[in-house]
């Protein structure tokens, strides 16, 4: 089974929602959509469902063109971030709503429902209304009506975002699970990298109406094509700063520098600019060749494992994020330590042309 | 800790005397007049339950009664099912929502004794240019003051006139509160038109359409200015409800203990209708 878009585009008036756009996606695994909110993700699952037909190009489905085809011809299944479910019918009711719609026998309705409704854990929950269940298990409903008909495609868009944060850890394990092995493919929008990463599978970087790179999820966490996708992939936000290569080093402003190594030797001399993520810098010094940096401190946050900065240095703001707690304080200088060979770097129009030894 | 005193009394003060002088004792003066009896001079006599009995005994006011629910029943069994469908049929964005808006409303902004007065003109069969058109145009014999059949028929258009709007806003309200997303799960399961109407739109406009019926039910219950101004009651008492009948008693006749337990009753009856109303729409919510 795979889902294709095939240079899709999608405009309203004036505005572009989508710019061209191919994507294909396949069964087995998540395929995720990472972007922050508008970005698109939406609107690309929409167009992938049938929700909106696309203004050109073309969906395929299994090797069928299905663009323009009505959206409950085409075996799919969609869940969305509200709880949507049928106020006035039962659990019961509201799994069994696709089924009656295909005119399905009342014996194999009420086998597949209870079947959806054990591996959802809402087994004694299907007489109620959905009104009288928890947001976690209003949102389990609407899964169990989205896996009980047989589908080609299951749409999630950003479903656990209305959950607070325990049952969306709870629900988002149980995700793979629930999902299964089922030969359907599994599209999954997402403006959280980390729920990125604990997914899997396979993720498309969508920023503004466009998709900047698609790969295997850990793959280009690890390997972002240019700064957009590093930007879109990272949390908290990856750091960037201009430096300038002059013969063996790089300098970053007037007074930190460092030598080059590896795949940035080969680098023209001229201006670049630097990313580093925000876990690779550290209060204390992790390596041999990690280079000091100094700023005020402009934010902290503590969670219980780890601290956080905000601190500014040559007029940006960076972030570090280390393990443990550090008694940082607002106003005050700190230190920090980065090490060259975490850091990427993009040449002025955004591509990556070289990284450092460690990333991959 | 919890510091008690009785300050908070002075707080309630304010809404309790305005309460007092706008609803308690106009009410309890009603309560008064209800159980005496006067011949003027005045003088006032203990009469019991007496009046009460009268009332509730009297042929007229079994008629009253009786036009009055027809009356509330014929409208809300129009204005309810015709404000959903004409909410239902107003767009949901771009430059006609407001359009519509503004014209659904404007029925509404119009005083009550002026729109009583417009249907008035508007159908008198010699002046007016509905009665004209009517009459003189298409040959069909209409005439609200000779004809109670032709009362009726206007009293109850001036109503869904004036009243239907009040429907339809709420309605489109509930409508709108909808989110896209049910509309998309809809789709996605193929469902029919009916069923998005039958199964999500009529579910989640449960609430406001309560609070239509029982507003509606409320205020045409205890109508007085439209009909008073068209009609005046007539022909005859064919179109006398209950508010003018009690009117006729309490300022035509100045039967003053009569109309005062005629009010009582007819007060009841809004507050026990309403109740049940309210009761059995929202019983399963509980």
């Amino acid at each position: 089974m795979a889902l294709e878009l095939r240079d899709v585009t999608k405009t309203l008036g004036a505005e572009t929602h989508i710019y061209p756009t191919s994507l294909k996606f396949e069964a087995g695994g998540f395929n995720i959509l990472l972007g922050a909110t508008n970005a698109g993700k939406s609107t690309l699952i929409k167009l992938m469902a049938g929700l909106e037909k696309p203004t050109t190009g073309e969906v395929w489905v299994e090797g069928q063109n299905v663009t323009g085809v009505l959206p409950q011809k085409r075996q799919i299944a969609l869940v969305h971030q509200f709880f949507v479910n049928y106020p006035h019918m039962t659990v019961f009711e509201n799994i069994a709503s696709p089924l009656r719609v295909q005119r399905m026998s009342r014996s194999d309705i009420e086998t597949r429902v209870r079947a959806a409704a054990d591996v959802l854990q809402l087994g004694p929950m299907l007489d109620r209304r959905p009104q009288e269940l928890s947001g976690g298990q209003q949102q389990r409903c609407a899964l169990a009506r989205a896996i009980v008909k047989e589908s080609k495609a299951i749409f999630l868009d950003e479903p656990l975002a209305n959950l607070d944060y325990k049952l969306r850890e709870e629900l988002r394990e149980q995700l793979p699970d629930i999902l299964g092995e089922r030969g359907t493919v599994v599209v999954y929008a997402t403006s959280e990298p980390t729920e990125a990463l604990l997914l899997g599978g396979k993720t498309a970087l969508v920023h503004e109406g466009r998709v900047t790179q698609v790969g295997r999820t850990t793959e280009i966490y690890h390997m972002p094509t240019d700064l957009t996708s590093a930007r879109v992939f990272s949390d908290p936000p990856i750091n960037f700063a201009p430096v300038t290569k002059k013969g063996d080093e790089i300098w970053m402003g007037e007074s930190i520098t460092w030598p080059v190594a590896g795949d940035v030797a080969a680098l023209p001399d001229g201006p670049f600019t630097v990313a580093i993520r925000p876990h690779h810098i550290t209060p204390f010094k992790s390596d041999q060749a990690s280079v000091e940096i100094h700023g005020p401190v402009k934010i902290t946050e503590l969670s219980g494992s780890e601290s956080v900065a905000h601190f500014e240095i040559n007029g940006e703001i960076w972030v570090s994020m280390s393990r443990g707690v550090f008694p940082f304080r607002v106003g005050e200088m700190c230190k920090f330590h980065m090490t060259p060979d975490d850091c990427f770097y993009f040449r002025p129009d955004g591509q990556l042309v070289a990284k450092g030894r460690r990333n991959g | 800790m919890k510091t008690e005193n009785q300050r908070g009394w002075l707080f309630v003060l304010p809404v309790l005397l305005l309460v007092a002088f706008n609803a308690l004792i106009p009410l309890m003066t009603v309560v008064n007049y209800s159980v005496q009896e006067t011949f003027g001079n005045n003088q006032f006599f203990w009469h019991g339950l007496g009046w009460f009995e009268d009332i509730l005994r009297s042929e007229r006011f079994h008629a009253a009664l009786g036009r009055q629910l027809f009356f509330t029943f014929t409208i809300l069994a129009i204005e309810i099912p015709l404000g959903v469908i004409i909410a239902l049929a107003m767009p949901r964005k771009g430059f006609w929502v407001p359009v519509c808006l503004v014209l659904m409303a404007l029925p509404m902004l119009i005083p009550w004794n002026v729109v009583g007065s417009m249907w008035n003109i508007f159908t008198l069969p010699e002046i007016g240019l509905l009665g004209y058109f009517l009459n003189d145009v298409l040959g069909v014999n209409y005439d609200m003051t000779q004809q109670p059949v032709a009362a009726w028929i206007t009293i109850i258009v001036m109503d869904v006139w004036h009243w239907t709007s009040l429907v339809v806003l709420l309605a489109y309200a509930g409508l709108v509160s909808i989110p896209d997303a049910y509309y998309q799960a809809a789709k996605i399961d193929g469902a029919s038109n009916w069923s998005v109407f039958r199964y999500i739109q009529l579910p989640k406009m449960k609430r406001v359409l309560t609070i239509a019926i029982l507003l509606r039910f409320m205020d045409s219950f205890n109508i007085y200015t439209e009909p008073f101004t068209l009609t005046g009651g007539g022909p005859g008492n064919s179109t006398t409800l209950l508010s003018i009948d009690l009117v006729k008693i309490a300022l035509g006749q100045f039967d003053l203990g009569p109309a005062a337990a005629m009010s009582l009753i007819y007060f009841a009856i809004t507050l026990a209708v309403s109740w049940l109303f309210y009761t059995l729409m929202t019983k399963d919510e509980q």
